[in-house]
């Protein structure tokens, strides 16, 4: 498990949306490696049965009450939009 | 000198008594900034215009309307939104964002009269341990400029240890706020993971961030805390807990109070300086009525590779919100939308920033995610049960804040494994989500260290009482570094 080949790095970078170089690749073969091998000590302990934390408060369900509340304005949210035309937000070709 | 020496009592007292106003107050943190910041670095933005004028408009309100940090400096850490000040979290991938609302600390600190005087440096997206991981420059350790400041939080505990503000916000994942208090020998407090707000903190670990107070005194310190905490309704893991008046539990007395001191925290690895002061610290709480005894927190060696796994993987999903659409760094010449998302992430993170969301892409992906996220959130759970056991019968548990104290510029960085165990002792402390606080305990090499104290869920008050009855009776931290005096 902790060796990581440079496909599987590929693919991973993929998933995550970044753009990688065959030396990138390569390096984060390695890193990758050495780090999910330290992460292979988890395995020495026994966890049947533990529940595993996701948070550490025991909150459930916050809710407000089902009021509508004005949000930010259209113009605002815009304002930090690189590209945009007629207050939409433009982007390249989503399909060929 | 400075008139940040001073404690935000001592303060007040100066401007009830007209001696200074709240825009002295201001132009001296502009001052300060102007002479230091050449070498320390520790700011990416200022605030000049808006604070001179809000200090102007703040020295108008009636003195019977004011609290205690009433037209008080502080700086805020990058990563937390500041509406029309550029807020990056020291990455690319945020360059000339400027965030259209104030994050819920920001306008609690409105609220309390605080005059924000700028946004401090980082490791991009707080991922490091010695602001080197910035994507705009290094902060320096005022105690010695050739030395990291500590990290993720360096610049904000860096301003405050140079005199450049007395009070700032930092945040603290796995050690951020604490761990660089301790490296610039001033005091950091990460609070009870939801007393404060997270609702405009650019999210890195959603379950272990916290926002914290950084100063030169405890007092300041409990101050700065009561006036940030509370549930809001825009971060529903924030805690619906009451707030304590924190500063009234500074009584100085600390008798019977039972101190738990873990095996697992003075083992390998910590540097026999940052050892011997803690036992130091040991021996005044004693005297001060205090018992202390080994205890153990059996697994704590697995803190580390939990905490890999788990604020990476919640680190690659609160990122993927940077793909250069809505706000921030936008990739040019890409004609096709996935070509976009790509190359914007992959020119606009740093290196250590892929590094993390690779590893929680990977640990969260089909195949792995029993093998690895689950298990770590199972071994999270153990981990909180060993500090749930020491806290039934004690009142808090000490230890060194770090191993060492701050290591030199480039000594280490090229060795993820090594800068991150240098976290270790501050580590599982998120993953339980409990309170602890970093303040002065000593010198090496002229080198400060840092003493941290852990309390139970949610009892800030009995770390306060404790820090604070170590703090007078000890005088760590009213030393200052040489820098403090230039020009």
């Amino acid at each position: 498990m902790a060796e990581l080949t440079k496909e599987e790095v590929k693919h991973v970078a993929h998933l995550a949306r970044l753009a990688i170089t065959e030396e990138e690749a390569e390096k984060f073969a390695l890193q990758l490696g050495a780090i999910t091998e330290f992460a292979e000590q988890l395995k020495e302990l026994d966890t049947t049965n533990v529940e595993p934390t996701t948070h550490v408060l025991p909150l459930v369900n916050v809710l407000r009450e089902d009021v509508a509340t004005k949000g930010l304005d259209r113009e605002t949210m815009m304002l930090n939009v690189k590209e945009q035309e007629a207050g939409q937000v433009k982007v390249p070709a989503i399909m060929e | 000198m400075t008139l940040f020496e001073r404690s935000a009592k001592e303060l007040q007292e100066l401007i009830h008594s007209k001696e200074v106003s709240i825009a002295d107050l201001t132009k001296e943190a502009f001052d300060r900034v102007e002479k230091l910041d050449g070498d320390v670095e520790a700011f990416l933005a200022l605030n000049k215009e808006k604070a001179t004028a809000t200090a102007a408009e703040l020295d108008q309100v009636p003195f019977e309307e004011r609290g205690p940090l009433f037209g008080l400096p502080i700086g805020v850490k990058d990563n937390i939104v500041t509406e029309g000040l550029e807020t990056t979290c020291a990455s690319k991938i945020l360059e000339g964002f400027n965030p259209i609302y104030d994050a819920t600390v920001v306008k609690k600190l409105r609220a309390a009269g605080m005059v924000t005087i700028g946004k401090l440096n980082m490791d991009e997206f707080a991922m490091g341990s010695s602001n080197e991981n910035s994507a705009y420059k290094t902060t320096k350790n005022p105690w010695s400029l050739d030395r990291v400041p500590g990290g993720s939080s360096g610049a904000s505990a860096a301003a405050v240890a140079a005199g450049e503000v007395p009070f700032s916000l930092g945040s603290d994942t796995g050690g951020s706020i604490r761990q660089p208090a301790a490296y610039c020998g001033v005091v950091g407090m990460k609070p009870t993971y939801g007393r404060v707000s997270r609702s405009g903190l650019v999210a890195f670990a959603s379950s272990l961030d916290q926002i914290g107070p950084i100063t030169r005194n405890v007092e300041d310190n409990a101050l700065l805390l009561e006036a940030i905490s509370g549930v809001d309704p825009m971060d529903s893991t924030s805690a619906n807990v009451e707030v304590p008046n924190f500063a009234a539990a500074l009584t100085g007395d600390i008798k019977g109070l039972r101190i738990a001191v873990p095996k697992e925290y003075l083992g390998e690895g910590v540097g026999e300086a940052a050892r011997a002061s803690v036992m130091e610290a040991l021996k005044v709480l004693e005297s001060l009525g205090a018992t202390w005894e080994e205890v153990s927190l059996p697994h704590s060696k697995y803190a580390l590779a939990t905490y890999y796994i788990l604020s990476s993987s919640e680190a690659s999903s609160n990122l993927s919100r940077f793909d250069g659409i809505r706000y921030g760094f936008r990739a040019e010449n890409v004609t096709n939308l996935m070509d976009l998302y790509k190359e914007t992430r992959a020119q606009g993170f740093g290196n250590e920033v892929k590094r993390r969301i690779m590893l929680g892409t990977y640990s969260l992906s089909a195949g792995t995610y029993d093998a690895y996220y689950k298990k770590a959130q199972q071994v999270r759970t153990l981990i909180k049960e060993d500090y749930d056991k020491v806290l039934a019968d004690y009142d808090v548990i000490i230890g060194p804040t770090a191993p060492t104290p701050a290591f030199k510029i480039g000594e280490i960085v090229e060795d993820p494994l090594t800068m991150y165990a240098n976290d270790i002792l501050t580590i599982p402390i998120n993953l339980a989500g409990v309170p602890a606080i970093s303040i002065p305990c000593g010198f090496e090499d002229g080198m400060p260290l840092g003493l941290q104290i852990i309390g139970n869920y949610f009892d800030e008050s009995t770390i306060y009482r404790v820090a604070h009855a170590y703090e007078q009776a000890t005088d760590f931290h009213k030393k200052t570094p040489q820098i403090w005096e230039v020009k």
